[in-house]
């Protein structure tokens, strides 16, 4: 009997520890390590951080799904990995400090065979002065708990409104190499959306601010899409909507700090700016979760593998090289590690090789440009194929038998632009594959047939379709495995 | 637009802004019920080609 280790119960980590559970939970031991009790739908975080649902609608407990399962339930974070043993064990193992109420701050170590590291990213607010619910002025979605706070401060900003009083909104992101601009790009016309039921949307001066190069990058190099008998970009729908909604924009942009009702920002020429507001919403850079890694000896060999921004690398050419010079082949296929073979890394775990976005750099040389996005439907992909791979090296396959490369697997994205039944609206993007690909499809890097846009009705029906679809299938209600990932 | 556009050019005047009949298919219920089955269509055909 094998033990996987999976660290990390989001997207991507409970998507492959729910197929390891049914194809091979009976014959070999599945051990889950998270930090949370609870399994959060992400993407409905936003309607959370307007008051549109409510947290429970966004969360359930993990440990009585894994008990379903048959896996172990470890409500811990992983401090290092020993993939070679040490002086605790023979073999490799993963130390964890628990984080449940009953044991927080015991430490324990775990041997594994296989070990899938689904830590997903840490969220770097240190990284801006100021940023950050915690220890700044701003407010995030990116956490159930962090969604309840921008709520009840949006709620507060828009009672103050209904007194008579104008008010500054800002969304955006909040750091020059942030990923994630979709999640902004919600919440904002959610936030547009809710300023509009109160009454108040004359009061409120509602701004974007971002580091996308144009709106509408999305981390993805933005997208070209056929509509209106012209190939248009992406921009033009994303610049039309924030029209529409009387939505002013920066884009361009790395905030550098953040002070008490303002943001300071500088944007590609080098010059800096400042944004007042009374509310703000901004996605804080990602880095992956501080782990360490030592060899059989206790040589500490975490740079080995972690990049440096703490994401682990994966079957990807690390190379550096200039961008002219990237391609799809750059792109991880299994996400297996390159020294040790029972270790994966999956979802936003692992290192991309480069950005997907043109690198941009201000004057003064500070990146300006968004981190590739891999949260969603990447990444649920990405934990299937993994735990296929898995299953099949179990029964005796030589090497990893699936892959999910981004240059060659699609993504759907339904961007809620307003939450309701009949009047509600959401922007439902497609783009295949995610990271161009300029061999296959020379003029625009992706297939034209399968990349495309609307707004409408329908999309928010979708989006509230696969709110509850997802949390269905994540609960591994009957038939869960029939339904799309 | 000739009365209001004395000022500086500004951010809003460049991209598209949809007509009332855009606005309206938008939220029209026999209109959105055809295209929640042309986008359901479109995200399948996606999930089976991203299939490995």
């Amino acid at each position: 009997m094998a033990r996987i280790i999976i660290l990390g119960a989001g997207i991507s980590g409970h998507t492959a520890a729910r197929y390891l559970g049914k194809w091979v939970g009976k014959q070999h031991e599945i051990v889950v390590v998270s930090p949370n009790a609870k399994w959060n739908w992400i993407p409905s975080n936003i309607w959370v951080g307007v008051g549109q649902m409510k947290e429970e609608q966004v969360t359930f407990e993990l440990a009585p799904i894994y008990k379903k399962l048959g896996a172990s339930f470890h409500q811990a974070k992983a401090l290092s990995i020993h993939p070679e043993g040490g002086v605790d064990a023979d073999g490799p193992y993963v130390t964890v400090e628990y984080t449940d109420a009953a044991r927080a701050g015991e430490t324990a170590i775990i041997g594994f065979d296989y070990l899938i590291n689904a830590t997903g990213p840490k969220l770097n607010f240190g990284a801006t002065p100021g940023l950050g619910p915690d220890d700044g002025y701003t407010t995030s979605v990116c956490t159930p708990g962090h969604a309840l706070h921008a709520n009840e401060q949006l709620q507060a900003t828009i009672a103050e409104m209904q007194q008579g009083a104008t008010k500054k909104l800002v969304v955006g992101t909040g750091h020059g190499m942030c990923t994630c601009q979709g999640a902004a790009f919600e919440y904002i016309y959610n936030v547009d959306h809710s300023l509009r039921e109160a009454g108040v949307r004359d009061k409120a001066q509602l701004s974007w601010i971002s580091n996308e190069y144009e709106l509408g990058d999305f981390g993805m190099g933005g997208v070209h899409i056929k509509r209106g008998g012209y190939v248009t970009n992406g921009k033009t729908f994303a610049e039309s909507l924030m029209v529409e909604r009387g939505i002013g924009w920066t884009v361009r942009a790395a905030v550098k700090r953040v002070e008490p009702g303002k943001i300071h920002y500088e944007i590609l020429d080098g010059s800096e700016h400042e944004l007042d507001f009374d509310f703000a919403m901004l996605i804080p850079p990602f880095a992956g979760q501080p782990m360490k890694a030592f060899d059989q000896a206790g040589e500490d060999i975490t740079a080995e593998l972690f990049a440096p921004n703490g994401f682990m690398k994966v079957d990807a050419d690390y190379q550096p090289k200039p961008y002219e010079d990237w391609s799809k082949a750059d792109w991880p296929n299994t996400y297996q590690t390159p020294k040790y073979k029972n270790i994966f890394a999956i979802g936003i775990a692992f290192a991309p090789p480069h950005l997907i976005s043109k690198p941009m750099q201000s004057a003064k040389g500070t990146p300006i440009n968004p981190a590739p996005p891999r949260t969603g439907m990447p990444s649920a992909a990405i934990g299937k194929a993994v735990a296929e791979s898995i299953r099949d090296i179990l029964a005796g396959a030589p090497e990893p038998t699936h892959t999910a490369n981004m240059a060659e697997m699609g993504a759907a994205c339904l961007a809620s632009t307003g939450s309701h039944i009949l009047k509600g609206t959401a922007a439902t993007m497609t783009v295949f594959p995610v990271v161009p690909d300029y061999d296959t499809y020379p003029e625009y890097g992706r297939d034209m047939d399968l990349t495309f846009g609307e707004i409408g009705l329908a999309g928010h029906w979708m989006k509230y379709i696969l709110h509850h679809v997802f949390i269905y299938q994540a609960k591994l209600r009957p038939g869960w495995s029939l339904l799309p990932d | 637009m000739t009365a209001k556009n004395k000022e500086p050019y500004q951010q809003a005047y460049y991209p598209p802004v949809p007509t009332g009949l855009t606005r309206y298919m938008r939220t029209s219920l026999l209109w959105q019920h055809y295209r929640f089955w042309v986008i359901n269509f479109k995200i399948l055909k996606l999930l089976l080609k991203s299939h490995h």
